[in-house]
């Protein structure tokens, strides 16, 4: 028999990793101070809602990208001035070095100016982006 | 439009996976990660649902699932095979050669992986695909 210790270190860091990942996906972080770029129809492709737009940048080896696109284009039906825009972050790759997207699925949200007040990595839950909206003013 | 396939038989197909090289890891066995990088190279060319582990999951486990069906798209798991398959490789060259700690890095990782897959739903392709993209296309 040989040593143990490594498969144990293992599966104790990828418990630690796992439980701090699922707890984060989703989760609305706000910036501390709004300065980025401002990004405007033409960029994410679709018209600025008049108070705020969800901006998800996808790819295609990601399950969760679906889920996220699914939930958020429905919510946005019953909220008039917020929008939504989907970015396939493969082809884009200029704005995703541009305002760091990591991830995906990604959500940036824009406030009306267009510029990002807050991002969500992962399939954020309904509650969350209904608190992330209605904290932009 | 890509295939889609069963959703919950990746997610089974991680926790053999995770057995397996458990199993590499623990004996340092040749032949175990040699099986594990077979297994992966198959879900990698020709697609997660064509492995071994897959075959067990239609035959074995699927049937007994009562769980609703959800079918996803079969490219974030066959990356996720891509990426298993070249940790597994690195590890059967330190195998062959005697370079026991980069086996054991090696196998750890791709382990770590399967294992997060497996317990967490971890999305390999969501975490690292696009940062890989980044690096390779820097200038």
């Amino acid at each position: 028999m040989k040593t143990l210790i490594p498969l144990v270190a293992v599966l104790a860091g990828a418990t630690g990793f796992g439980i701090w990942y699922q707890r984060t996906r989703g989760e609305f972080r706000k910036k501390k101070t709004v300065n980025g770029p401002k990004l405007t129809a033409a960029i994410v492709g679709t018209e600025l809602g008049s108070r705020a737009t969800m901006v998800q940048f996808s790819s295609a080896f990601c399950t969760p990208c679906r889920a996220t696109k699914a939930l958020l284009e429905d919510m946005v039906k019953t909220i008039p001035d917020v929008h939504y825009a989907h970015i396939d972050a493969e082809s884009n790759l200029e704005l995703v070095r541009k305002l760091d997207i990591r991830s995906t699925p990604t959500t940036l949200f824009l406030n009306s100016a267009g510029v990002e007040v807050g991002r969500a990595m992962g399939t954020p839950k309904r509650a969350q982006v209904h608190a992330a909206v209605a904290a932009i003013h | 439009m890509s295939v889609s396939i069963d959703a919950r038989g990746p997610r089974w197909s991680a926790v053999i996976t995770t057995v397996v090289l458990a199993t590499a890891l623990v004996t340092s066995s040749f032949w175990v990660i040699t099986f594990q990088a077979v297994v992966f190279a198959i879900g990698a060319l020709r697609g997660p649902q064509f492995t071994p582990y897959a075959v067990i999951f239609k035959k074995l486990i699927k049937p007994r699932l009562k769980s609703v069906a959800t079918s996803e798209d079969v490219r974030p798991p066959q990356f996720a095979q891509a990426v298993g398959l070249v940790f597994a490789l690195i590890a059967v060259i330190a195998s062959a050669t005697g370079a026991g700690g980069v086996f054991t890095v090696a196998v750890g990782f791709a382990l770590a992986a399967a294992f997060l897959n497996a317990a967490f739903n971890f999305c390999l392709g969501c975490e690292m695909y696009l940062l890989i993209l980044r690096v390779r296309t820097a200038k």
